[in-house]
């Protein structure tokens, strides 16, 4: 749905990192590795960077490859890393604040109205597409 | 007993068979359906930033005038469900609350005390299952039903509450009551990847081949679903097992599902 090619506006990563731990509430540092977060996710095999890895990259501060990732767009925000997070670290939610970052940047959208007619079928539920335009597009 | 309904943007156009039924079968138990005034789209998906009001506002205000008329307020969706409940739980943060009551205003402030309930646990909690029980006239003998949970009507399971999120029990409970044989799989409470139909469609439809795959390997006749996403999801992945919405199976046991017109 999102033109692939297209160059997204980065912020300036020092402010991202603080921006990501402030707007999603997560601490990384009670991680502790166990990586259930990843072993439970339905998108994994899709994802270039998994949860735990967003754990761990935001901690040390590696943010630009996953502000540029496409991982950001096969989360399904199924709280299945949320609820079995034995150490509560929510992965899912510095996953959505990643997403968040870039998308509030002008021109960043993923999704566009104008793809719509790319997927839409009759049968579509409206939830599918009201969920596209909160999740892609800010 | 009179509960405020927030049918949501799917029930009113391609999910009736979900609100119609939820209606009447409620109202043979006794329930009657309110909705409520003016009610705005939950937005299907809960942002879970803690910067985020707007996006929470019409949730919000649903919870505010259930408070005001004395109700419960019901959803049929699991994401209307999902949103307006955490939405209801992030009130609980005083900053956040008083964020909102700022953006909407001295006369709308709202406290967080209503409730918001699924059917399907006003159905265990307040009408019952034995009242079920007692209005069914079709008892659906033989049927092996899978039901199937996803994500949202469980997780996260810390502010949904609404069953065991590793092994519920509400829609298998509900089925048995209804004379049908509930059918376990390993994939009930996993999700159909319906929130990436419109981005990953190939994905979604590979994640929903395996919960179909999975029902019918465990002998199921068909799937029972809560949310309109996973039902077409589900009825999009290839797989030829009927997939129909837990009130449809409730108004055929209720003897009510033949014959309707109305909406």
């Amino acid at each position: 749905m999102a033109d692939e090619n297209k160059e997204l506006k980065m912020p300036d990563m020092n402010y991202a990192k603080d921006e990501i731990i402030r707007i999603s509430g997560v601490n990384p540092r009670k991680c502790m590795r166990c990586g259930k977060c990843s072993a439970t996710c339905p998108a994994y095999d899709e994802m270039e960077y998994h949860p735990h890895q967003f754990v761990y990259m935001v901690e040390t501060g590696e943010i630009e490859p996953l502000l540029k990732s496409k991982s950001l767009y096969k989360c399904l925000s199924c709280f299945a890393c949320i609820d079995r997070c034995p150490r509560g670290v929510e992965p899912e939610k510095l996953v959505e604040a990643v997403r968040l970052t870039v998308e509030r940047q002008q021109g960043n959208d993923h999704f566009t109205p104008d793809s719509l007619a790319e997927f839409y079928d009759d049968d579509m539920p409206q939830q599918a597409i009201v969920s596209a335009f909160r999740k892609y597009r800010k | 007993m009179t509960v405020s309904y927030f049918p949501g943007c799917t029930l009113k156009n391609k999910a009736v068979d979900l609100d119609k039924y939820a209606r009447q079968t409620a109202e043979k138990l006794g329930v009657t359906f309110e909705e409520l005034d003016e009610w705005q789209c939950c937005g299907g998906v809960f942002t879970e930033s803690t910067d985020e009001i707007a996006t929470k506002l019409s949730s919000v205000r649903a919870l505010k005038k259930a408070e005001d008329l004395g109700n419960i307020l019901v959803t049929v969706c699991s994401a209307c469900h999902n949103v307006i409940k955490q939405t209801n739980y992030q009130m609980s943060d005083e900053d956040f609350a008083s964020k909102v009551n700022n953006y909407l205003g001295s006369e709308e402030a709202y406290d967080g005390q209503a409730v918001e309930k699924h059917y399907l646990e006003l159905l265990r909690d307040d009408i019952g299952f034995d009242s079920v029980k007692k209005q069914v006239v079709n008892p659906l003998k033989g049927k092996k039903i899978a039901c199937y949970y996803g994500c949202l009507l469980l997780r996260p399971s810390k502010v949904m509450k609404t069953d065991d999120p590793e092994n519920p029990s509400i829609m298998e409970d509900l089925v048995k009551s209804l004379g049908a044989e509930p059918v376990y799989y390993a994939a009930r409470n996993e999700c159909c990847g319906g929130y990436v139909v419109a981005d990953s469609p190939e994905f979604s439809k590979r994640r929903a081949k395996d919960i179909c795959d999975g029902a019918e390997k465990a002998g199921a006749d068909m799937i029972v679903t809560a949310c309109p996403l996973c039902m077409y999801n589900l009825k999009k992945s290839g797989s030829d097992i009927p997939v129909v919405y837990f009130t449809e199976v409730m108004a055929e046991a209720f003897g009510i599902k033949e014959g309707e017109n109305n909406g």
